[in-house]
């Protein structure tokens, strides 16, 4: 049975919502090109961040353009990364004379059209870095970062970077930071059900009524094993396990220990509910608590989602002070907004 | 009657009867690309061939290559996502490899291939056996540097069979590359979507020639 979907002419999707997204951020944001968004009054001279990636995901990656965030986005066709073109007028808009950080899921469609963008962009002397988002640690082994897909950790890495851009006198300094953001940052998800492609209806998977697929990726893609359907306390633990277990075989990251500090993430992949949501997050922050590891602040809600997917993804950002003060920086914008100060701890 | 070689705009019509078939195809690209991926590829495809039909249809081309070139243009610029990349990369540095040639015979067939064959490669990091649209498009460039001296419907029919051969032998090979790579295993025995689009591509150049 196909989705019912509040849409007009299917293949137009991803053009619209982006437009009705310019319309949401009502004048701090403008449209660029075909399918580019980038902040208005990026001060001359800043190391500028452009995110981006595949539609369909909403409120990120073009939700996260905003105050102290991303300078802009290039937003692709539903699920599918943004042409060459869009990157390069993504960049040209954003680009303030002091270059241009790349920052996006490690998606091979991605990783391809950003590079082309990047070789265009260097054509008009725009100098651009790239960092790749991989947290997703049910994707590949931690020796293997390179093959992993970036999913939900996506958000605390966004804000991050963005954060640390205001003040990054060099595009060297920020795409280091970015970097280690990356390397402190992973994710688990599951999926109980599929999202659907609006062109077609069709789900982008299939999977057993009584199975959760563990560490299925935010499109779908399988993950390490699907496992018999469980309550959100039997879960939770299962999954942050995945986490610890990570930080524990990545030999360029410590454990995660009694006293350390992290950010966590709950993130729901579209139709999970809030509800679910909270009493997830209130086994994790009992997980983290029963190991002695203090949660520095908490994320909740479906910010990386795949349209009505059902699932439930952690993820945990390991701090230090640099990403402390970063983290502390309010910001703004459709997707994740922060106000002065913490509220978790 | 079969054609010997092809004037640009001839190019140009094989191009667009391909792009209509890849059209026509999109119910069976998209299923082909569900069982191992997202399940957008068709869809992809069907809007990448729709803007070359955009840029094609009623252009006079006066050289070989513009044709193939334009193609690409049209498809990167208007997919996006790794199809819009590396089908766009096949018709663009192919095209480019046509520079000055003065029509489309077997020979052609060949530096077109070879060109294009090299781009993608470069481009998506993917080899032979990684269960990508490679599979496909490697097996048909060899061919086609095989039967170069030959005459172009039987260059192009060898080409054809040597991609649906190179698409069916996907089916056995675990996917390294993109969304499948986490199947493992369990992407055998589906053929890698990209390949079936390569392989319908040639069929119908190949048709169109022989006709």
């Amino acid at each position: 049975m196909s989705q019912k979907k509040l849409i007009n002419d299917p293949l137009k999707v991803a053009d619209e919502l982006v437009e009705g997204l310019v319309e949401a951020y009502n004048g701090d944001c403008v449209h660029v090109g075909q399918r580019s968004l980038a902040l208005k009054n990026i001060p001359d001279n800043k190391v500028a961040l452009l995110v981006g990636g595949g539609s369909g995901h909403e409120p990120i990656y073009h939700g996260l353009v905003g105050k102290n965030l991303a300078d802009g986005a290039a937003c692709g066709d539903i699920f599918a990364a943004p042409p060459p073109d869009i990157v390069l007028e993504g960049t040209q808009a954003v680009s303030k004379g002091n270059g241009v950080l790349y920052l996006y899921g490690n998606y091979a469609g991605d990783v391809m059209n950003f590079d082309i963008g990047a070789e265009l962009a260097e054509e008009e002397d725009i100098e651009v870095r790239t960092v790749l988002i991989w947290d997703d640690v049910c994707s590949a082994p931690p020796t293997q970062k390179e093959n992993r897909r970036g999913i939900a950790g996506l958000v605390p890495i966004v804000k991050l970077v963005g954060a640390a851009s205001q003040s990054a006198q060099t595009l060297d300094e920020l795409e280091a930071f970015a970097k280690k953001a990356v390397l402190n940052t992973r994710s688990v998800g599951v999926s109980m059900s599929p999202g659907s492609i609006p062109a077609t209806g069709k789900p982008t998977f299939d999977i057993d009524e009584d199975k959760i697929g563990l560490g299925m990726g935010i499109h779908g893609e399988p993950g390490v094993a699907e496992i018999p359907m469980k309550s959100a306390d039997e879960l939770t633990p299962m999954m942050l396990d995945l986490i610890f277990e990570d930080f524990e075989k990545d030999e360029e990251i410590d454990a995660l220990k009694e006293g350390d500090e992290v950010l966590l993430f709950v993130n729901s992949l579209g139709s999970t509910t809030m509800m679910e949501l909270l009493i997830a997050l209130r086994k994790a922050r009992e997980v983290l608590n029963s190991k002695g590891i203090k949660t520095y602040d908490v994320m909740v809600g479906p910010l990386v989602t795949c349209q009505e997917m059902s699932g439930i993804s952690f993820s945990l950002t390991k701090m230090d002070d640099e990403l402390k003060k970063a983290w502390d920086l309010p910001c703004q914008s459709v997707c994740f907004s922060k106000m002065e100060g913490r509220y978790g701890g | 009657m079969a054609k010997e070689s092809l004037s640009p705009n001839e190019c140009r019509d094989m191009l667009l009867a391909a792009a209509d078939k890849i059209i026509e195809a999109e119910p069976i690209l998209t299923d082909a690309d569900r069982a191992l991926g997202d399940g957008d590829h068709g869809i992809g495809m069907q809007r990448g061939m729709t803007a070359v039909k955009g840029k094609l249809e009623g252009q006079d081309f006066d050289s070989i290559d513009k044709p193939f070139t334009t193609m690409g243009m049209a498809m990167m610029s208007s997919m996006g996502g790794a199809s819009g990349a590396v089908f766009g990369t096949l018709f663009r540095a192919g095209g480019k490899a046509l520079a000055g040639a003065e029509s489309f015979g077997a020979a052609q067939l060949a530096d077109f291939l070879s060109a294009a064959s090299e781009g993608v490669q470069t481009r998506g990091g993917a080899k032979p056996g990684d269960k990508t649209m490679v599979d496909a498009l490697v097996p048909a460039a060899e061919k086609a540097e095989e039967m170069k001296g030959g005459s172009l419907p039987d260059a192009m029919a060898a080409v054809a069979s040597a991609a649906e051969a190179g698409k069916d032998a996907s089916k056995d090979m675990i996917a390294t590359m993109g969304r499948a790579k986490t199947l493992g295993e369990r992407s055998i025995g589906h053929p890698d979507a990209g390949a079936v689009s390569v392989s319908i591509i040639f069929a119908t150049m190949s048709d169109f020639v022989a006709s």
